[in-house]
C-alpha cells in the first residue's frame, strides 16, 4: 500500500507542476529569508566583536574636551609632560601613547593618497594591538631625533605601492621625504566604520617638528594592565589630569576619557537591536511564505475535493487517500525546505562577502525555519484533505 | 421476484436535512435486480432516481431500509468495507466523466488497479486492453483536455470495466454528449452487458437511451412508479 500510494503522490506532484511549484516557492521564500537574515545578523555581530577585540579591550582614550558657557574657548591640548606624569604616577598604565594627527597627502612616484599621519611612540603599536606584516617599529634614536621614518597601513600600501613591497622605499609627505620602515597587518574597519588601515605612523617628534609645528599632543591612548580595574585607572587618570590642568573643584572637566569597553557595550547593544530587527523582518517573510502556502492549498481544495471523490468512488480507502496527501505535502515541504536552505546558504555567503562580515552557519535556525515551513505545508496540505476524505463520496464528487 | 437476486432493496428511504427543512428523496423503495440484467432507471427531475443510484453504488448511505448485495447487508458495512465493495464489485460512469485532470488516459484507467495492488506489468496490460476494448487504442497518452467528450466517456468506461466489475453503474452517461456520440456510448455499454455479462444499472431521462436497456424502472416522487421489460406492452 505504501509503495502504491507513494507512486500516486509523486504522479500527482508531477501532474500539477504549477501548484507544486507555488507550494514549494512559499516554503523556499520563508526558509531562505529567515536563514539569510539571521545568519547575516550573527555575522555582523561577530564582525563587531572582532573589531572590538582588534581595538584592544582595555584602552583608555583621552581627548581634550569642550567647555561650554560664556567666554568658552577650545580646551588646551596635552603636553609631553602630561604623558610623563601619567607614565610615572599611574601604575596600572601599561603603555601610554601620545598621538598627534594630521591630514596629509602622501606621494610615491606618480601616485598620491590622502591619509592621516599619526605621530606617536612605539607604545602606539602596543596599545592599539597592531602587528607588523613586514619591517620594524621605530628605534630609540629615530624617536629621539625625530627622523623621517614611517610605518604604513595596508590601505596606504595598496594605494601607493600596488603590488610592490614598500619597506625601504621613500614616500613624500608635504615637503619632506620619509623612509618606510614597516608595514602593519590589516585590521579592517574600525567599530566606528572608518578604515583603520588607512594610516601612516611616524615618531611623535617628527610630526611635531615637520607637520604640526607645536609641542602639543592631540590625544592620549593609555592601555591598562591585564587584570587591573579599568574604572580605577580611569578615576586615577581623571584626578591626575584635573590637577595638571588646574581645574577647580567646581569646574567641569575640559577633557574626556573614554574606555573601549564602553564603546564595545554601545556597539554590541546596537548590533543586538539590529539582529532582532532582522529577525522580525524574517519572521514576517516566514509568515508571508506560510500564507502563500495556505492560499495555494486552500484554492486547490475544490479541485482536490472532487479528485478525492473520484478516488473514493473507484474504491480507494479513506486512509489511502490521506496517506497520499500526506506524502505529497511532506515531499513538497521537504523539497521547499532543502531548496530554501541551499538558497539561503548561497545568499548568505555572497552577501557576507559583499558586506565583509564572516559567514557563520547556524544549525538551529536552519532546522527551526525548515520545521516551521514544513509544518505549515503539511498542515494546510493535509487537513483540508482529511475533511474532504471524510465526506460521503457523492458529496465530495459534487463539491462546487 | 427471484430469490437469488444480485441486488435487493427493501424499504429504502433517504431523507436530506432535518426538522421543518427535511426533504424525503426516497420514500420506501423495493427493488430486486438479477445478475446480468440491464436496467434503465427513468423519471423526472427530483424523482429520486439519482439518489437511488448513489445508494446502489454505495456512494451514499440510506436513512433506513435494507440493501443486500449478493446476500450481504450493505447498510451494516463500515466505511472501509463499502470502499472495498466499490473497489471489487462496482464500476462507475458519470455524466461529468470525472476523470483526473492532467492525467493520461492510461493512468486514469490504471487507477482502480493501483488501489487493488496489482503489479505494474499486469496493470499496464489490463489498462491498455480496456482502452482498446472501448476503441481508444493509440490514445493512451492523451490527457482528458486533449480528448473529445465521447472519448473522455470511453476512458471513463474503460476505467469502470478494467477491474471486471459485477455491476456497472452509469449516471446519465450520455447527458453531456451529442446524440450520435451518445448512441455510440450506449452501443458500447450494451455490448459489455451482452458479451461480458456485466450487470448494468443506468440512470437516464432520455427514452432513446432507455430503449437500449432490457428493463425500465420509472421513479416518481421518491417511489417506484412502473417497472417493465422492454418489448412488453406498457
Amino acid at each position: 500500500m505504501l509503495w502504491n500510494t507513494l507512486l500516486l503522490a509523486l504522479r500527482s506532484i508531477r501532474r500539477n507542476l504549477l501548484r507544486s511549484f507555488l507550494t514549494i516557492l512559499g516554503i523556499v521564500i520563508g526558509v531562505a529569508a529567515v536563514i539569510t537574515m539571521v545568519t547575516l545578523g550573527k555575522g555582523a555581530t561577530q564582525s563587531v566583536s572582532d573589531q572590538i577585540s582588534s581595538m584592544g579591550s582595555n584602552l583608555l582614550l583621552v581627548r581634550p574636551g569642550q567647555r561650554f558657557g560664556p567666554g568658552a574657548e577650545a580646551a588646551p591640548n596635552f603636553k609631553l609632560a602630561d604623558v610623563e606624569a601619567i607614565r610615572n604616577q599611574i601604575t596600572v598604565a601599561e603603555a601610554v601613547a601620545p598621538v598627534v594627527s594630521k591630514s596629509v597627502t602622501a606621494v610615491y612616484q606618480a601616485r598620491n593618497w590622502s591619509t592621516v599621519v599619526s605621530g606617536s611612540s612605539n607604545d602606539y603599536f602596543q596599545a592599539g594591538n597592531w602587528e607588523f606584516a613586514a619591517g620594524r617599529s621605530f628605534s630609540e634614536t629615530e624617536e629621539r631625533a625625530g627622523k623621517a621614518v614611517c610605518v604604513i597601513g595596508e590601505t596606504v600600501r595598496e594605494k601607493l605601492f600596488g603590488g610592490q613591497s614598500p619597506v625601504g622605499s621613500e614616500i613624500r609627505i608635504k615637503q619632506f621625504s620619509c623612509e618606510v620602515i614597516g608595514l602593519l597587518k590589516p585590521k579592517g574597519q574600525s567599530a566606528m566604520g572608518s578604515d583603520q588601515d588607512d594610516t601612516v605612523v611616524m615618531p611623535l617628534r617628527t610630526v611635531q617638528r615637520r607637520l604640526s609645528g607645536t609641542q602639543d599632543v592631540n590625544r592620549l591612548t593609555v592601555s591598562v594592565r591585564e587584570g587591573a580595574s579599568i574604572d580605577a585607572a580611569k578615576e586615577q587618570l581623571n584626578l591626575l589630569l584635573r590637577e595638571r590642568r588646574n581645574i577647580g573643584d567646581n569646574e567641569e572637566d575640559d577633557f574626556r576619557v573614554m574606555d573601549t569597553r564602553q564603546i564595545a557595550e554601545t556597539l554590541t547593544s546596537t548590533t543586538k537591536i539590529l539582529t532582532m530587527l532582522l529577525g522580525a523582518v524574517a519572521a514576517v517573510s516566514l509568515l508571508v511564505g506560510g500564507i502563500g502556502i495556505m492560499n495555494i492549498m486552500l484554492v486547490s481544495v475544490t479541485e482536490r475535493t472532487r479528485e478525492i471523490g473520484i478516488r473514493l468512488a473507484i474504491g480507494a480507502l479513506e486512509r489511502e487517500v490521506l496517506l497520499q496527501f500526506l506524502i505529497e505535502a511532506v515531499v513538497l515541504a521537504s523539497l521547499g525546505g532543502i531548496i530554501g536552505i541551499a538558497l539561503a546558504t548561497g545568499a548568505s555567503i555572497a552577501l557576507a562577502g559583499l558586506m565583509s562580515i564572516p559567514y557563520l552557519f547556524d544549525p538551529a535556525i536552519n532546522l527551526l525555519s525548515f520545521l516551521f515551513s514544513a509544518a505549515i505545508g503539511v498542515i494546510f496540505g493535509y487537513f483540508p484533505a482529511r475533511r474532504a476524505a471524510s465526506l460521503n463520496p457523492i458529496d465530495a464528487l459534487r463539491h462546487e | 421476484m427471484n430469490e437469488q437476486a444480485l441486488i435487493r432493496l427493501s424499504g429504502i428511504t433517504k431523507t436530506y436535512g432535518s426538522g421543518q427543512a427535511a426533504f424525503q428523496a426516497l420514500k420506501g423503495i423495493d427493488l430486486a435486480i438479477d445478475a446480468g440484467d440491464f436496467v434503465a432507471i427513468m423519471g423526472p427531475s427530483g424523482s429520486g432516481k439519482s439518489t437511488a443510484m448513489n445508494v446502489l453504488g454505495c456512494l451514499d448511505t440510506p436513512t433506513s431500509g435494507s440493501y443486500e448485495f449478493e446476500g450481504v447487508r450493505v447498510e451494516q458495512l463500515s466505511r472501509n468495507e463499502r470502499a472495498l465493495l466499490r473497489r471489487n464489485y462496482l464500476g462507475f460512469v458519470f455524466q461529468g466523466f470525472n476523470l483526473l485532470a492532467r492525467t493520461t488516459a492510461l493512468e486514469n484507467v490504471e487507477l482502480p488497479l493501483i488501489y487493488r495492488g496489482e503489479p505494474a506489468a499486469s496493470r499496464h496490460a489490463a489498462a491498455r486492453a480496456a482502452l482498446a476494448e472501448v476503441g481508444l487504442a493509440g490514445w493512451e497518452h492523451h490527457t482528458p483536455g486533449e480528448l473529445s467528450g465521447g472519448q473522455q466517456q470511453r476512458v471513463a468506461i474503460a476505467r469502470a470495466i478494467v477491474t471486471r466489475p459485477v455491476v456497472l453503474l452509469a449516471d446519465e452517461p450520455t447527458g453531456n454528449l451529442d446524440t450520435r456520440t451518445g448512441e455510440e456510448i450506449m452501443e458500447l455499454i450494451r455490448a459489455l452487458n451482452r458479451d461480458q455479462g456485466i450487470t448494468v444499472l443506468m440512470v437516464t431521462h432520455e427514452p432513446e437511451m432507455a430503449a437500449y436497456a432490457r428493463r425500465v424502472v420509472r421513479f416518481l416522487d421518491g417511489r417506484v412508479d412502473s417497472d417493465r421489460r422492454n418489448g412488453e406492452d406498457a
